[in-house]
């Protein structure tokens, strides 16, 4: 019975012991270096600007501002992300099922595709293979004179505004940054073909069974799949479903290779050039993100309490 | 056979044009398909220049494939050294050869299955020290070669290979921690395990590379690959031992019951009955990873160095090819799609294969 505590102390012990050194080396680094420590350069000014902000931003807000806008941005980004892929996912994998041979095989070469490229490459290609080869702002692409697509990213009509073009650039609307459609879009077509497989993989486990009862009842295709096997593969569908959301939000971090203003680019990037505070700002920076993988576990465990189909004879 | 021809005939009717909505899909999806896929191959084939040494030279309107060809050592190979490349294949053929009896569905007790402990832990070990041997060139007679000039396709395999050897061993262990009965060591485990799952890798990947030089004395001083294969390694390591946990929920509760009746010690019992078994189910897990280590790779281009897509990306903002990025990034993806979609073909099989016994 002696042994395994040993053991564990033992464990433990060179454990605390690297990091009791791995802590005195820092402290002996920064100080060489005269970096000062601790999270009072959260109050400090900034002095940067930031290409767009969901809240008032100015170069004279603090760090700790610019750590609110950019996780402000990563949820912009990761919660319009979510829906979106869920959406396209959903249809894919639908579609993968279809009778249809064409729909079908396209469905399938479309998440072949994204399984197998870097989300990386897709940023990159529509960002600078795609959008910023776009004709300039007096050149603009547009819908119907009241949406337009340029260089400088989409303006769309926003609350009784519509953009108008003023001079070299867009006035009225709503602008949406390149930087800021190429991350989405490169995000929902990634995350679209791995949801797109999940459900695929769901709507197999339902019985076949399910199906023909279905339709002997007289239901349509239609409402087949949406009343009698949608919420049977549900069940199979949620727990892979909240890693792909996860994978989602962590993955929008990429943001920071084109310049988007989210936590890693804003936070971890700019001010930690600026500051230097390495310790501090990668352990707020990865503290945030565990808090938000957190959340969305709890969230998605919910949900999935909730679709369970509670068995007969189940009390 | 004219009737299996009327019976194929008719099955492909039914399958494009059995219904009324069928049919309406087959249209406009064939409407669609004709006009994204016309103009595209008008693009990649019929107007692009193939042959040449500048953009002077691509009149055609379409792609400039030029610029790839004029590229492409430095897409595989990085800014290494044209006459010393040899070094690179020669070491990249010993790993491939290896890999072999690894890889290879056989049958347990043939020859290459008993190869496959012995050369799993060679290549685990072997592979990083024949990189520093050859490839940077600490074997007398051979020209050093920075690993700052290391690039391209090569960087990206080399990364993703050394960062899934050291990770299998290191997962192999944290998840035989995270099911280990001593608390300590299974709170400890776990906490690794998540914490790394819990953060993106971009992160990862800044915390090696700016916290490592803190971390470490003042006189050692880390080469920045090493410090993106630490990260990458604590970042695959993380989703290994989940991978691993897996395969290790799969041993039937006999199995350990048995091996502890004929008196194995606990050592005994995880090294002859259950790892051999579990590795063997996580295959298919283990390839995964990879392919998804061998896509994430293109990420170490944010701590400044440059793989498959950051030789591309970095060759296509070059004054002298601006405006070709589009053709580089279809050369990358097809590169990527090619060796992942491989990769993935043979872990399916495997699975199914798997599946089946």
């Amino acid at each position: 019975m002696r042994k395994p505590l040993l053991i564990q102390i033992v464990f433990a012990l060179v454990i605390a012991i690297g990091f009791g050194w791995a802590a005195l080396n820092v402290a002996g680094n920064l100080e060489r270096q005269g970096i000062a420590s601790g999270f009072g350069f959260l109050s400090s000014t900034a002095g940067f600007g930031i290409i767009s902000s969901l809240i008032p931003w100015t170069e004279t807000s603090s760090y700790g501002r610019a750590l609110v806008v950019g996780l402000l941005n990563t949820l912009l980004v990761s919660s319009l992300g979510i829906v979106l892929a869920t959406i396209l996912g959903v249809a894919t994998g639908v579609a993968r099922l279809s009778p249809n041979w064409l729909l079908a095989k396209v469905a399938g070469f479309f998440v072949e595709l994204m399984r197998n490229l870097p989300l990386l490459l897709i940023i990159f290609f529509l960002y600078f293979g795609v959008l910023r080869l776009l004709p300039s702002p007096s050149e603009s692409l547009s819908l119907g004179d009241v949406i337009f697509l340029n260089n400088r990213g989409l303006y769309v009509p926003w609350f009784f505004s519509v953009p108008e073009l003023d001079g070299f650039d867009f006035t009225g609307g709503l602008a949406i940054t390149p930087e800021f459609i190429a991350l989405l879009a490169a995000l929902v077509l990634y995350t679209a073909g791995f949801i797109a497989e999940i459900v695929r993989g769901g709507i197999l486990a339902v019985p076949p069974g399910q199906r023909e009862a279905a339709l002997a009842l007289g239901l349509s295709r239609t409402q087949m799949l949406r009343m009698v096997i949608l919420p049977q593969a549900l069940r199979a569908i949620v727990p892979p479903l909240t890693s792909q959301y996860l994978n989602l939000t962590k993955n929008s971090s990429l943001a920071a290779a084109i310049g988007y203003p989210d936590l890693v680019q804003v936070f971890a990037g700019t001010v930690l050039s600026q500051t230097g505070q390495a310790v501090e700002i990668i352990a707020i920076t990865m503290g945030v993100y565990l808090i938000i993988s957190l959340l969305i576990a709890l969230a998605m465990n919910i949900w999935n309490e909730r679709t369970r189909i509670i068995e007969r004879g189940a009390a | 056979m004219t009737l299996g021809a009327e019976t194929s005939l008719a099955s492909w009717r039914i399958r494009l044009l059995g219904s009324v909505g069928n049919t309406i899909t087959t249209l406009v999806l064939g409407v669609i398909l004709a006009l994204a896929l016309i103009p595209a191959l008008r693009w990649a084939v019929l107007d692009a220049t193939f042959f040449g040494t500048t953009q002077a030279d691509c009149t055609g309107g379409g792609a400039c494939w030029v610029f790839v060809r004029e590229r492409i050592g430095q897409f595989v190979f990085g800014f290494y050294p044209e006459a010393e490349r040899w070094r690179v294949a020669l070491t990249f053929a010993v790993f491939a050869a290896a890999a072999v009896p690894l890889l290879w569905p056989s049958r347990e007790g043939s020859t290459l299955a008993r190869l496959r402990q012995p050369f799993m832990a060679l290549l685990i070990v072997g592979f990083p020290v024949l990189c520093w041997l050859v490839i940077y060139g600490a074997l007398p007679g051979l020209v050093p070669i920075e690993t700052a000039k290391w690039g391209g396709l090569m960087l990206t395999l080399l990364v993703s290979s050394i960062g899934i050897s050291l990770a299998l061993p290191l997962g192999v262990l944290l998840a035989l921690g995270r099911q280990s009965a001593l608390p300590v060591i299974r709170v400890s485990s776990v906490t690794f395990i998540e914490l790394w799952r819990g953060v993106p890798l971009i992160t990862i990947l800044f915390m090696a590379s700016v916290m490592l030089p803190l971390v470490l004395p003042r006189d050692v001083t880390v080469d920045k690959l090493v410090r993106a294969l630490v990260g990458i390694t604590l970042f695959a390591s993380a989703y290994m031992a989940e991978v691993v946990r897996g395969g290790l929920q799969m041993i039937p509760r006999g199995q350990f019951e048995a091996a502890r009746a004929i008196g194995l010690s606990p050592w005994q019992l995880q090294r002859l009955i259950v790892l051999p078994q579990a590795l063997r189910i996580a295959v298919p897990g283990i390839v995964n990873t990879f392919i998804g280590l061998v896509k994430d790779t293109s990420l170490i281009l944010i701590v400044g160095m440059f793989d498959l897509l950051g030789m591309i990306q970095s060759a296509s903002t070059h004054p002298d090819w601006l405006g070709s990025a589009i053709e580089g990034y279809v050369f990358g993806g097809l590169c990527f799609f090619v060796i992942c979609g491989a990769m993935s073909h043979y872990s399916r099989r495997l699975e199914l294969k798997l599946g089946s016994n």
